[in-house]
């Protein structure tokens, strides 16, 4: 039997888990495998990624010098703020502290949209060079073959990963509204952590795109 | 319609509203069956249209360009919107959190979701029809389905949407049965259609994603020309098949393994034995999991790939076959001097272990190099992926939905009328498609809307085979709903099973039972419980 009977059920706790940490274990594993999905997600692209640079190896390393390695490199350097800001987040919850786990909250959703402007700047660039997938690509100057396949995985691997920041803003915005409405406590703050390992795998799938993309050589 | 006590969960709460926000897993079970079963009726109609243009050699009701299509809305629609959701999404989603005595799935909210998910996707791959179809076949071929006019992005689409439903699902799943069972019921105390859910799910999990990915790269492919999958811009088609199959192969298992399930639990129960070699069948659903991502390559054959990744992938095909052959061993097994009673859902499996039996046999032929050259792209391969979801996966959740049918609905079905038409399928399934093992080898290609008159009669009985059938299931609706009306009111335990689902009400409460469960004996102790008047005793 649960070590919480009825009368004491606290109000987080979902009518059929026996008690608290029942129901924490199910989310934390569930979240692990929606992780291992997203993996996978990316996994496909990653394949693309590997088979098309060993087959043109040369054009890749001619193509990846008109990626702007400072901006790709300030990102990388905003998402890790970004995901340690979040960390804290979380430590400030578990301790209690309400008021600085929104601030950090916060700080993340703000380098999160800085992240995602200085990417805005980087497309915008791109695409008036005509530096485009397929069969909208127009850019001349880049040797070797299929150059278009370069932007193609560009633009398919930082657009999707793009999409999970954007999502996940979401997400952390309204992580702000339930910390602010006080629904997490020292006992009770799982969203906050499920949200937290969802935004470490957003980093860290960029801290894998950055030097494929932006390093390679 | 009476359906059981007051308190059932069909009764509490009321109205409409009450249904589409349910979070009850029982409810979302019963809204997957009514939705699969909507698709299986579609997807079996422009079956029969196929076979009525296939029951003489010449052009009866279709063009070659409209047979095309059905034939890909068929096959897309049986795949992704009844047979891979069936079993795990309908019945599992029913059975599951009850038979290891959970008061739910841990996530209801997630489940709701992949159920409007899942229609979502329904509805938009169907929507390919007001297109004008799509003619690829529901593999999706490259270069084809980059370059074909038709309806492909609409479909793949719905194709990828319908992955997240799946995955949900899985994800649901793989995190129950770790963490809600009963008290006592360790891993070895769970009933084997939990393992086969289980199995199942973790290949929904890590399969689908790769299917998805894929689909997004064919639709940029055909949006914007990126070349990946074409090779007149440098792009290899091959590689879609890689990609492709790396997901299908082990989706047929997502599709056999609910199956292999069910089939555990109708054994044991209709031969009232403890079941033979349980560790053994459990361990093989985690086998085949495993082997099932390792053998893609022999949809390849005939496609280009290396002659050494031919060879590898064709050794790796056959040690699928011990898995499998280890089930139907201890199937067999637990048969052998049992107290066999021949009720309805016993009869499917029979018929499953005698059809899958010779699916995956000709599945080894396939699996052969030389003779896959010869039969490759035949109708021995129609036959034999039929004999394998049909006969092997319809077949199990039919005997499930028979099993299940009373804890469902607290309504008996009419027995005679089930082992009727239960010999009804049997006989029209096998008129149906034996006919077309000996087509295929003896050459007719297929796809065909029409052929050389030399195949005319087998085509013509196959056609006649597919009626029957048709007709079987028929008359299944009629006494199946039925049964909701005027059937007897079921017992709690109406076939003497030792699972918890039994001990849940005949149909359960909204939460399931009435007590916090506890596990007090294995799940198939036959020699050691007896089933009394309702109540299960020690023998
Ligand atoms: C009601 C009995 C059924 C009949 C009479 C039937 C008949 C057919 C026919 C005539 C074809 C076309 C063969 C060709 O020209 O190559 C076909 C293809 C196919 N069927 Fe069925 N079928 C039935 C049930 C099912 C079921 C239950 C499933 C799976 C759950 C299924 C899955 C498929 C698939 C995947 C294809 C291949 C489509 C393609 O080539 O792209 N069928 N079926
Ligand atoms: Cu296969």
């Amino acid at each position: 039997m649960s070590s919480e009977s009825l009368s004491t059920r606290p109000a987080h706790l979902q009518h059929h888990f026996a008690d608290t940490y029942q129901q924490g274990d199910a989310a934390r594993l569930g979240m692990w495998v929606f992780l291992l999905t997203e993996i996978l997600l990316f996994g496909g692209l990653f394949c693309f990624y590997a088979i098309y640079r060993s087959w043109y190896p040369d054009m890749f390393i001619n193509a990846h010098r008109h990626l702007n390695v400072w901006l790709g490199g300030t990102n990388t350097v905003v998402l890790i703020t970004s995901s340690v800001t979040m960390a804290l987040a979380i430590r400030s919850a578990q301790l209690g502290k309400r008021r600085e786990a929104v601030y950090n909250l916060v700080a993340t959703l703000l380098l999160a949209a800085v992240f995602l402007i200085i990417k805005y700047f980087e497309y915008e660039h791109k695409i008036h060079l005509g530096q485009l997938p397929g069969k909208f690509y127009t850019f001349q100057g880049i040797a070797g073959s299929n150059p278009h396949v370069f932007f193609s995985v560009y633009f398919l691997m930082t657009g999707l990963h793009g999409l999970h920041v954007i999502g996940g803003m979401g997400v952390i915005a309204w992580m702000i509204q339930r910390t602010r409405r006080g629904e997490f406590s020292p006992e009770y703050y799982t969203p906050l952590e499920l949200t937290g390992l969802y935004w470490h795998l957003v980093d860290l799938i960029w801290i894998f795109l950055f030097p494929l993309l932006y390093l390679i050589g | 319609m009476y359906t059981g006590p007051e308190n059932s969960y069909l009764k509490q709460p009321r109205g409409l509203k009450s249904w589409l926000l349910t979070l009850d897993h029982k409810r979302i079970g019963v809204m997957y069956l009514t939705a699969i079963m909507f698709f299986f009726l579609v997807g079996g109609l422009l079956a029969v249209l196929m076979r009525v243009e296939l029951s003489s050699p010449a052009r009866d009701v279709v063009s070659a360009e409209l047979y095309n299509r059905l034939f890909t809305l068929h096959g897309a629609i049986m795949i992704f919107m009844f047979i891979i959701p069936s079993i795990p999404a309908a019945i599992g989603n029913f059975v599951l959190p009850l038979m290891i005595g959970a008061k739910d799935v841990a996530f209801p909210r997630l489940n709701l979701a992949s159920w409007y998910i899942y229609v979502v996707g329904s509805l938009i791959a169907v929507a390919s029809i007001l297109q004008g179809g799509v003619d690829t076949g529901w593999t999706f071929y490259t270069p084809y389905s980059t370059s074909t006019n038709s309806a492909v992005i609409t479909l793949t689409f719905g194709a990828f949407v319908l992955g997240f439903s799946s995955i949900f699902t899985g994800l649901n799943f793989i995190v129950t049965i770790h963490k809600m069972r009963a008290p006592g019921m360790t891993w070895f105390k769970m009933p084997l259609m939990v393992w086969g859910l289980y199995a199942t799910a973790i290949i929904q999990v890590l399969a689908t994603p790769v299917l998805g990915i894929t689909l997004v790269l064919l639709i940029f492919e055909r949006l914007f020309g990126i070349g990946i999958f074409d090779p007149a811009m440098g792009g290899d088609p091959v590689l879609y098949q890689h990609f492709f199959w790396f997901y299908s192969h082990p989706a047929v298992y997502i599709m056999i393994l609910p199956g292999m399930a069910i089939i555990s639990e109708l054994i044991a129960t209709f031969s009232h034995k403890r079941i033979f070699g349980y560790k053994a069948i459990a361990f093989s659903s985690l086998g085949i999991a495993l082997v099932s991502f390792l053998v893609w390559g022999h949809h390849m054959f005939t496609s280009g790939q290396s002659e050494l990744a031919a060879m590898i992938f064709s050794f790796l095909t056959f040690l699928v076959g011990i898995p499998s052959g280890i089930k139907i061993f201890n199937w067999v097994a637990t048969m052998y001097r049992g107290s066999i009673s021949l009720k309805t859902p016993m009869l499917y499996a029979i018929a499953f272990l005698l059809l899958f039996t010779i699916g995956g046999l000709t599945g080894i032929f396939l699996g052969t190099l030389a003779v896959d050259v010869h039969l490759h792209d035949t109708y021995f391969i129609v036959a034999h992926f039929h004999y394998v979801m049909m006969g092997g996966t319809v077949m199990a959740l039919l005997g499930g939905i028979h099993y299940w049918w009373p804890k469902m609905w607290g309504k008996m079905y009419n027995e005679t009328w089930g082992r009727i038409t239960a010999v009804l399928v049997f006989v029209g399934f096998n008129v149906a498609f034996f006919t077309q093992f000996i087509m295929g080898s003896q050459g007719m290609p297929r796809r065909y809307y029409s052929y050389p008159d030399q195949f005319a009669f087998l085509h013509e009985v196959s056609s006649v085979g597919a009626y029957i059938l048709g007709f079987g299931f028929l008359i299944m609706v009629i006494y199946l709903i039925h049964s909701l009306y005027r059937g007897k009111p079921a017992a709690r335990n109406p076939w003497g099973a030792l699972t918890m689902e039994w001990e849940a009400a005949s149909p359960p409460t909204t939460h399931n039972f009435d007590k916090d469960m506890k596990l007090e004996h294995g799940p198939y102790d036959f020699d050691r419980v007896e089933v009394e008047d309702e109540e299960m005793v020690k023998a």
